[in-house]
């Protein structure tokens, strides 16, 4: 059972707080800090949980989803979406892209560290 | 006896057999049918009304009186009927386009309406007219009395009175008959005209009948007649030039003013076009019709016994002679002459009378109430019956009175130089345009006078009318003054004197008068249409009649009132009249209510013109015009006054519009803000808590773990707190709310303050700037000034990617504005950015610095509170942005150079 996770998040002390909560828990972390090139990263890291901001300089998250998606060798890749915009449609619109969790910021660190236990988990 | 009885009852079967006719043909013509009535031999042989039982009679005697002299009456309307032809074309087109009525109203209308004119023409023609009724009464009472007379038994007889009054009351009772039936707008009596044409054909028949039993029964033959006539005392008349000429113009003038003359040829015409038959056949009519008068007269001198009346000769001859059949027939053409005269004449001045003297004194005495009542129009009727009734009684009391003595032509042309005195002022109207209404109530009112006093007044006989005195020594014995020698004209002939005088003084006056005067402006309006009736008034083209008609109402009302109401209107009325479709005849009374139902649409005089421009063949009258273009104005009025309502209500709603669609995205704009705030909060706040939680829950945190983590929850509040700090501050900027503090400062001096505020380390980031160019004194809110350059030398440490990063400042003057440019070294902002780096929430680049996008949001709206401005500067070799400021030219001036 992997433990690979990539963070994409362009916000640094939030990257910095993901980071320790997941690397205490053991899960080794990778980030990623712009929109332009994250699938890239997702190709080249293959990892087993993908954790996606939505507000990303240079593309947003919701179009990184659908990049995943439409990739048949990640199409199944577990992603958890992580967003300041709290609203009722940017849930929608992200379930509707076929995303597996959404999460709103701020968010308690406990939920974070559950929430990615069970994706990788099932 | 049984001669007698007969005639009786052959006048009885003549008169019902007209009555029929009369009925037959106002059914057909009420129906639309019947183009027959509308031929022009109709038209001419109606005109016939001219030859009177006068010519039927009274031509023979004035020939066995007065000799060729008789030609004159023939030889006055033939010369008018050919040479005046465009005369009467223009009578008969200014009747049709100012829907006259008759020759009072044609007089009354061409100068300004004026019902003083119109009552005045009424009553002389009234008083021409009533001598000529009454001879014709004397022409059928002593046609009667001649057969009567003749009877071999002295039976007992009616009298001559009694029989002229019931002669009277039948053609009373006729003329209300077919006179009244309607009060058709244009006056035509389509049955009356017809049973005049029938008449026409009848008197002619008689008379040529008569005439060639003469020739060729009694004389012998053509040549024979001729040796008769020649042998007779007829040839030795002498022929008196003056009398000819003056006789000749007088038939002429009298053809074209007599009253039923007017009628038949103006009112009753339905087509232009039926002058130009009447042009020829009417004087080939007339020539017919005078063509026996010398054989019979001769004859009669010849063959009668001596003291036989003249004017009986077309009866007596064939009386004598034992041809009671055709003495019948003479007698019947007589009486159809007679008739004729009386029914058109009595419907011709009943009209004048009940339009122009009893409804005017009738509106008077009910103050105008009855107008807008619909008992108008039986009023109207009831005055015209009782007119008609009032005329023909009138004529009887005439005869009566007079005794039937005089001869018939004496009574025909005093009557004649009567109406002609109508001449200079119809003329005068019809064609000089400043003929006026003074010039012709004087020039009418004088000829009248001469008339009377000359010749109307002397006609009843010496010692009747006048005292002998007055005709030998002259009104009040003034010599000059003589009736029959005016101004010394003595030896003259009586009737050429009188109408000499009458004709020529009444044309000066009325020359002179108009000069002398001025016309009113209805007048000077009138004229005109009058004169230039050719050129104002198309060629009206002939009555089509019937359901054509119906189809072009139809047609003209679906514009008007819409196709479902109009055809609506149209089937109820077909049906109402028991016709099968959808239109309905154009009856009088179909018309007045489409009238009434199209008033309400484009109003009254509106309404009124259209039909009548279908039904009547008519042109529209300068009045109809008036008062279209009175209505026309109020419409456009009303409709300029909804034009600008409807104009006031689209403005308004393009403002609604215009509102709505700014508060539509002013909602959006208030969502992506929220949501922006939203994330901008958030964002911190992410941080905050999951360190903080981090802090709480993790055991064996290094102490300087624990340090960065406490400084990150610091920072990210501090950011917090800007961030709420720069939205307040902008709400207040975009309210207008801001408090500006007005100082006066060195520009130097505040760049320092900004530079070092910005915390900017100047050893890693070069500043230029140009002293010399800073050295200016500002007047203005120092500190929010501050903030702009603050913010724009912040975005420069922020944004500026070069590896040796300068920032240049430059200040310069430009006319009365102070230009301050922020010029970096770095890549600068994309084109597709420049234009939104100035709204909220927008970033440069891809990077974030920490703001949170309101920096050059706040410093737009800081610049338009100080009345300046600030833009991006593109095409520079880096980010720039330019600050400008008003610089009032005192403070410019104190500009300092070292």
């Amino acid at each position: 059972m992997g433990r690979r996770v990539l963070l994409i998040e362009d916000e640094p002390n939030i990257i910095e707080a993901v980071s320790f909560i997941l690397s205490r828990d053991g899960w080794d972390v990778k980030t990623h800090s712009n929109g332009h090139d994250a699938i890239d990263a997702v190709r080249a890291r293959r990892p087993d949980l993908v954790i996606l901001d939505v507000m990303l300089p240079g593309k947003s998250g919701f179009d990184i989803l659908h990049e995943i998606r439409s990739d048949s060798e990640l199409s199944g890749m577990p992603v958890l979406m992580l967003t300041a915009r709290g609203q009722v449609k940017d849930r929608e619109l992200a379930e509707q892209s076929g995303v597996n969790r959404f999460m709103t910021k701020p968010f308690s660190n406990a939920d974070v560290l559950e929430v990615v236990r069970s994706m990788v988990a099932s | 006896m049984a001669t007698l009885n007969v005639l009786v009852l052959v006048c009885f079967l003549y008169v019902t057999f007209l009555f029929a006719i009369a009925f037959g043909a106002d059914r057909a013509a009420r129906r639309g049918r019947g183009t027959w009535l509308r031929s022009p031999v109709v038209y001419t042989l109606s005109l016939s009304i001219y030859c009177t039982a006068w010519t039927f009679y009274g031509a023979v005697g004035f020939a066995a009186r007065s000799g060729l002299e008789f030609v004159t009456i023939y030889l006055g309307p033939t010369l008018v009927m050919i040479g005046w032809w465009w005369t009467l074309r223009k009578m008969v087109r200014v009747g049709r386009s100012q829907r006259i009525t008759s020759v009072a109203d044609l007089i009354s209308s061409r100068y300004g309406k004026s019902n003083l004119l119109a009552v005045f023409v009424t009553v002389l023609a009234v008083i021409g007219t009533t001598p000529y009724i009454a001879l014709q009464l004397q022409s059928v009472t002593l046609s009667f009395a001649t057969f009567a007379a003749n009877e071999p038994t002295g039976t007992e007889l009616p009298s001559q009175q009694s029989i002229a009054l019931w002669v009277a009351l039948g053609l009373a009772v006729f003329t209300i008959l077919f006179g009244t039936r309607n009060l058709d707008a244009n006056e035509r009596h389509h049955g009356v005209v017809m049973a005049i044409a029938l008449e026409a054909v009848v008197k002619l028949f008689a008379l040529l009948a008569v005439g060639v039993f003469v020739v060729w029964g009694l004389a012998g033959g053509i040549g024979e007649t001729l040796a008769r006539i020649d042998a007779s005392p007829i040839a030795a008349w002498e022929v008196s030039g003056s009398r000819w000429v003056g006789l000749t113009m007088l038939s002429a003038a009298a053809f074209l003013c007599l009253p039923r003359m007017f009628q038949v040829m103006v009112v009753e015409n339905e087509d232009e076009g039926h002058l130009r038959t009447a042009s020829w056949a009417f004087p080939a009519y007339l020539m017919l019709m005078s063509l026996f008068v010398l054989p019979i007269a001769a004859v009669g001198l010849d063959v009668l016994p001596e003291g036989a009346n003249p004017d009986l000769f077309v009866l007596t001859l064939p009386l004598q002679e034992g041809r009671d059949g055709l003495a019948i027939l003479s007698f019947i053409g007589g009486f159809s002459s007679a008739t004729s005269m009386v029914i058109v004449a009595a419907i011709a001045l009943s009209t004048m009378v009940s339009n122009h003297v009893v409804m005017p004194v009738w509106l008077w005495i009910t103050g105008g109430s009855a107008v807008m009542s619909g008992d108008l129009r039986n009023v109207a009727l009831l005055a015209r019956r009782i007119s008609i009734a009032g005329i023909v009684l009138l004529g009887y009391l005439y005869f009566h009175m007079s005794g039937g003595g005089t001869a018939l032509a004496e009574i025909g042309l005093v009557s004649f130089a009567g109406v002609a005195q109508f001449l200079p002022a119809l003329m005068g109207g019809l064609f000089w345009r400043a003929a006026n209404h003074t010039g012709a109530l004087a020039g009418l009112a004088t000829g009248f006078a001469v008339w009377m006093y000359c010749l109307f007044l002397p006609s009843f006989g010496p010692s009747s009318a006048l005292p002998q005195a007055v005709l030998d020594h002259g009104l009040f014995g003034l010599h000059w003054l003589r009736p029959q020698a005016l101004f010394g004209t003595e030896g003259m002939d009586p009737l050429v004197h009188a109408v000499m005088w009458s004709m020529s003084l009444n044309t000066i006056v009325f020359v002179t008068v108009s000069i002398i005067s001025f016309p009113r402006p209805v007048e000077r309006l009138q004229g005109a249409q009058f004169v230039n009736v050719f050129e104002h008034s198309g060629n009206t083209a002939g009555w089509t009649g019937g359901l054509a008609q119906s189809e072009d109402l139809l047609i003209m009302s679906q514009r008007i009132i819409g196709a479902p109401q109009a055809q609506a209107l149209f089937a109820t009325a077909a049906t109402r009249q028991g016709l099968a479709g959808y239109l309905p005849e154009p009856s009088p009374d179909f018309l007045q209510e489409l009238e009434r139902e199209l008033s309400g649409s484009v109003g009254a005089a509106t309404a009124h013109a259209m039909i009548s421009q279908i039904v009547g063949g008519a042109t529209v009258s300068v009045e109809d015009l008036m008062a279209v273009a009175d209505e026309t104005a109020q419409i456009m009025e009303y409709s300029s006054r909804l034009e600008a309502k409807t104009e006031e209500q689209e403005r308004t709603a393009r403002q609604l519009r215009e509102a709505n669609q700014k508060l539509t995205q002013l909602s959006v704009q208030k969502d992506a803000f929220l949501s922006q705030i939203s994330h901008e909060l958030r964002t911190p706040m992410t941080s905050i808590r999951a360190f903080s939680e981090i802090l709480r829950d993790t055991r064996g945190l290094k102490a300087a773990e624990k340090s960065k983590y406490a400084a990150i929850i610091h920072d990210e509040t501090v950011r917090l707190t800007r961030l709420l700090d720069d939205l307040l501050d902008l709400s207040v900027l975009e309210n207008g709310q801001v408090v500006l503090n007005s100082q006066t400062g060195h520009l130097d001096a505040l760049l320092d303050r900004a530079i070092a505020a910005s915390g900017l380390d100047k050893r890693t980031f070069r500043i230029e700037r140009d002293r010399l160019a800073e050295d200016v004194m500002l007047t203005t809110d120092l500190d929010r000034l501050a903030q702009v350059f603050i913010n724009l030398i912040s975005n420069a440490r922020k944004y500026c990617d070069s590896a040796s990063p300068v920032l240049k400042i430059a200040p310069k003057r430009q006319n009365d504005r102070l230009l301050i440019d922020f010029i970096d070294n770095g890549s600068g902002i994309p084109t597709d950015h420049q234009s939104m780096i100035f709204e909220k929430f927008s970033r440069i680049g891809e990077t974030k610095a920490g703001g949170a996008g309101l920096g050059l949001a706040i410093c737009r709206e800081i610049m338009a509170r100080l009345g300046g401005d600030i833009s991006y500067l593109p095409g520079q070799s880096g980010a720039a942005f330019r600050v400008t400021l008003p610089q009032s030219p005192d403070t410019a001036g104190s500009t300092a150079s070292a």
